[in-house]
């Protein structure tokens, strides 16, 4: 999430933010209240994540608040990089985390953590170098949110990637022997099942270019808007954003499925038994 | 090489050994999952004819068939094919080689043409004038050729074995492995199929090896036979001599159960 008034424009500041004090902010608890009652009354089991998610929000993201005005206080590239390279690692653990169905954790966290780390950082590259132009190369307050939105989109591809990939390995076991029985090699019997997962994470960043604006109205775009940027700002920013994601998503996603598939197969071409655990 | 190239006169028993074995085992053991598969396997396949694998269920004879072309590696044990063990042959020339047909037939998207298709693409073969190797093919299979340009997943479940076996055969490999290919056809459909399978052995010289639980099947296709129990050959020689004349308690109780 992006600090409000985050890319505020130098032209339109005169516009005052009605500030949200920390008695505002006890109010806006209500509304998790209204969720976490509704969750007790349909007995959904998740009243007490609702309760610990609801204060790791409040402490995550003051915190991020105060480390932020640190950082850009600061303004050193040192500490600029650290951010990025904590934020990665925190993404790639979330990406894997989820996934229940590998006993090969150790694998995954490296072929994730390189195509995050690729996907991100030529995406961060090319944005900083070419489309916002930043005076300094390392200048935290463009550099931090805009690789947050990118690896947020990463991590989010590679999951699905992840999950389907496997999904479709087991799924079509019979199939993938078919090939191999033809003298395949691996990438040739794994085509579909590639092709499937990355599909998979590419589709929800194909759906928000198609309905960006009419149905969703980006949450980037909004805090511009409410900071008192033009919208004319506002919304150049978030083509710039949404085009950088589908960029961080495919690159991501593609270097995952690509690498990972491999970890199916045994060198004689065999399906690999897949580790205990598996459900 | 092959049992015909040797001089006219000379018997199997006269040739000497792994000559006319298109596979030789040796104590071929397979584990999975702790569950011994196959308890010590020594076998001879012999060339270009149809070998039958009988046994009950359990017995481990899709478990042999899967290490032929290395869909499965043993725990121990030597697999030769002409006298080279497997895993010295690059593992996907040695799967052009050595087909392999599964019991529930797998087809891939498009049509039986495409599905044809395949085989040679991955084989890295031309697909410049196929058409009429796509025919021929179809026919050995058993498959009119018209039916080249259906869909393959609106073939019945027979042609769809036949469309499999005809995929198998594209890359003309010496060896055809067959699981079980008739459990999910009519005895009529099934009886139509083993009299390909034979000529496949008695005309076109492939060695088919060939999992089945119906020993009519056995009986009617193969040349040679093998029973398998509980991960061991319980007996293994020539068909008309294993169901004629064996002299195993077991084998009997087991044909006599299976009639």
């Amino acid at each position: 999430m992006l600090p409000l008034g985050f890319f505020q424009n130098a032209d339109l500041t005169d516009q005052s933010i009605v500030d949200v004090s920390w008695l505002n902010l006890l109010m806006a608890l209500g509304l998790i209240l209204i969720a976490i009652g509704i969750s007790r009354w349909q007995r959904l089991g998740l009243v007490k994540d609702f309760v610990i998610g609801a204060f790791r929000t409040l402490i995550q993201l003051v915190l991020v608040g105060y480390v932020l005005v640190y950082i850009f206080a600061v303004n050193r590239w040192y500490l600029t990089l650290a951010a990025l390279i904590l934020m990665l690692i925190v993404a790639v653990n979330a990406a894997i985390g989820r996934q229940k169905k590998t006993g090969d954790r150790k694998t995954l966290s490296w072929i994730t953590g390189t195509a995050m780390l690729l996907g991100s950082s030529f995406t961060l590259f090319y944005i900083t170098a070419l489309v916002v132009r930043v005076n300094s190369w390392f200048d935290p307050r463009y550099l931090i949110p805009l690789f947050g939105m990118i690896v947020g989109s990463a991590m989010n591809g590679a999951t699905i990637a992840i999950e389907r990939l496997a999904g479709e390995m087991e799924a079509r076991q019979s199939e993938i022997e078919a090939y191999l029985a033809l003298g395949a090699s691996y990438q040739q019997a794994s085509e579909q099942p590639v092709r499937l997962a990355l599909r998979a994470s590419l589709i929800p960043t194909v759906n928000g270019l198609m309905v960006v604006g009419i149905v969703t109205l980006p949450g980037m775009m909004t805090g511009q808007i409410i900071a008192g940027a033009s919208p004319l700002t506002a919304v150049r920013y978030q083509i710039v954003v949404v085009f950088m994601q589908a960029a961080a998503v495919a690159m991501t996603t593609v270097i995952v499925a690509l690498w990972y598939r491999r970890s199916f197969f045994t060198t004689a071409l065999q399906l690999r038994p897949r580790p205990a655990g598996n459900q | 090489m092959s049992k015909h190239a040797l001089p006219a006169n000379t018997s199997l028993q006269d040739s000497p050994q792994n000559e006319s074995a298109a596979f030789v085992l040796q104590g071929v053991r397979q584990v999975k999952e702790g569950q011994t598969l196959l308890d010590g396997i020594d076998l001879e396949i012999v060339s270009g004819e149809v070998t039958a694998l009988v046994g009950p269920s359990g017995a481990g004879k899709t478990s042999l068939l899967r290490l032929l072309n290395r869909l499965d590696d043993p725990v121990s044990g030597v697999i030769c094919f002409r006298s080279r063990p497997l895993n010295q042959y690059p593992v996907q020339q040695l799967r052009l080689q050595v087909g392999f047909v599964f019991q529930t037939p797998v087809m891939f998207p498009g049509t039986v043409r495409d599905n044809l298709l395949i085989a040679l693409k991955l084989a890295g073969k031309s697909l410049i004038d196929a058409d009429n190797l796509v025919a021929e093919t179809l026919a050995l299979a058993g498959l009119d050729p018209s039916l080249a340009n259906r869909e393959g997943e609106r073939l019945s479940v027979g042609q769809k074995q036949r469309a499999n076996i005809a995929r198998a055969l594209m890359t003309s490999p010496e060896v055809l492995l067959m699981d079980e290919p008739t459990s999910a056809l009519d005895p009529e459909t099934a009886d139509r199929l083993m009299e390909m399978v034979r000529g496949l052995g008695k005309e076109k010289k492939i060695t088919v090896v060939m999992v089945t639980h119906r020993l009519s099947e056995a009986f009617q296709a193969s040349d040679w036979t093998i029973v398998m129990e509980s991960g061991r050959v319980l007996e293994a020689g020539a068909t008309r001599y294993i169901f004629e004349q064996t002299a195993n308690p077991r084998i009997r109780a087991f044909l006599e159960k299976s009639k």
